[in-house]
């Protein structure tokens, strides 16, 4: 298992799930994906796509109007 | 056993999408949605930015659509190939800088594309005759078809009992009879198609989901074209379209004001690339200058800054000048009237 970070800061929806779901062909089910946005919309967005998409929400935060996503890749 | 048929849905977030991707599910096909990013989607944009757009979903209504109808979305990254259909658009533009027709084609060719490399079968839209004076009229839809390389396995279920029948239809893929007959810009025979559904909660569409439909954005991208001396873009530069308040009092440089908390802080992300400024005796939003501008020039803009903070009727005010590399300074200026900024320089 391996955990990555992607820094989509300054980017607004769309734009971090698409380059999370870019990211996450990368990897394999099991691995660990930090993802460190400013646009708020993230914390529905990035779960929405999780969800359709057979992965797992580990943890969110917000610090400093920073969203933080964490996500494990599903199978 | 017959074969699992399999469509691409191009799914906007409205609710014309949503029930043709619906009413294709209902017969049984394996329905996958697929949504194009061009960098001129309106609804996220603007309320990630500003406060005051707060109170709206905070959602990407595409994803929200999937989410309902139970399938996968793929968000597709066109920013760059979409420039050449917006730069150059052969069937030319809408109202505004709308090339609606070129871009439907564009999107549909695109989803053509997916379809032979991800081996599904065919392409459905939620287009309704009538719909949209430009793109979906009954002319038009032939032409889509064509020029997109679709041909016929571009099925639009809202209205296919009022062409020609497509392969899925002809092949028996799925049942013409089934499909609907929907014409012109009403809203009522979707609305009772939803209830039957059980679709209670959608996006209003009708209104359109492109920045490029908005009279105020299309000026702006106008002027950035004709100041700039090209026809031509990056991200960024059609971000920032969509932020604040945009005053060009020369032809060598441009304002971008921030109106409110939420679009100062996201201006705050561009002060390694432009000159910006504040107030720092009173209140006042932060402005990127857009261009390059001599020391006169300077107090100039510093003066049109002030006129937007808490200290406009001050006789001095302290505006912080940052350059590029993060070196600040401190001037002094007044503040321009009401009158002095005129109404010309509003882009």
């Amino acid at each position: 298992m391996i955990k990555e970070t992607l820094n989509a800061r300054r980017l607004l929806c769309p734009l971090p799930v698409i380059r999370t779901q870019d990211k996450v062909k990368q990897l394999k089910a099991g691995d660990l994906l930090e993802v460190i946005c400013t646009d708020p919309g993230v914390m529905q967005d990035i779960p929405a796509w999780c969800r359709i998409n057979g992965h797992k929400v580990v943890e969110t935060s917000v610090d400093n109007h920073e969203y933080i996503i964490i996500l494990e890749v599903g199978s | 056993m017959s074969k699992q048929r399999k469509a691409v849905a191009l799914i906007s977030g409205g609710l014309d999408s949503m029930l043709a991707a619906k009413t294709i599910m209902d017969q049984g096909i394996h329905v996958e949605g697929i949504n194009f990013f061009t960098g001129f989607c309106v609804e996220g944009h603007t309320h990630a930015i500003r406060q005051q757009d707060k109170n709206k979903p905070n959602r990407n209504n595409a994803l929200w659509v999937a989410e309902q109808l139970g399938i996968k979305l793929h968000i597709v990254d066109v920013i760059e190939e979409y420039k050449k259909v917006l730069i150059n658009p052969k069937h030319g533009y809408g109202a505004y800088m709308n090339p609606c027709l070129d871009c439907k084609i564009f999107m549909v060719n695109k989803a053509k594309q997916w379809i032979v490399e991800n081996d599904f079968d065919f392409i459905i839209t939620g287009e309704v005759i009538g719909q949209r004076p430009m793109s979906q009229t009954k002319s038009k839809m032939p032409i889509v078809a064509k020029q997109s390389g679709a041909d016929d396995l571009l099925l639009r279920p809202m209205c296919a009992k009022n062409l020609p029948a497509t392969l899925p239809e002809i092949e028996g893929w799925v049942d013409r009879e089934k499909l609907h007959d929907i014409t012109g810009r009403s809203r009522k025979p979707q609305i009772e198609m939803a209830k039957q559904f059980g679709i209670d909660e959608y996006s209003q569409p009708a209104g359109g989901c492109c920045f490029l439909t908005d009279k105020a954005y299309s000026t702006k991208l106008v002027d950035l074209w004709k100041f700039q001396g090209t026809k031509d873009y990056e991200l960024d530069d059609i971000m920032l379209l969509k932020v604040g308040r945009h005053i060009r009092p020369q032809a060598n440089y441009k304002l971008i004001i921030a109106r409110e908390e939420g679009e100062g802080r996201f201006l705050e992300g561009y002060k390694k690339e432009f000159i910006s400024m504040h107030c720092l005796s009173h209140t006042g939003p932060l402005a990127l200058v857009d261009g390059t501008l001599s020391a006169e020039d300077l107090y100039f803009a510093a003066r049109i800054v002030a006129r937007y903070g808490q200290g406009r009727y001050a006789e001095l005010v302290d505006m912080n000048v940052m350059d590029k590399e993060g070196i600040a300074r401190v001037i002094q200026v007044k503040p321009f009237s009401e009158e002095e900024i005129l109404k010309e320089w509003h882009v």
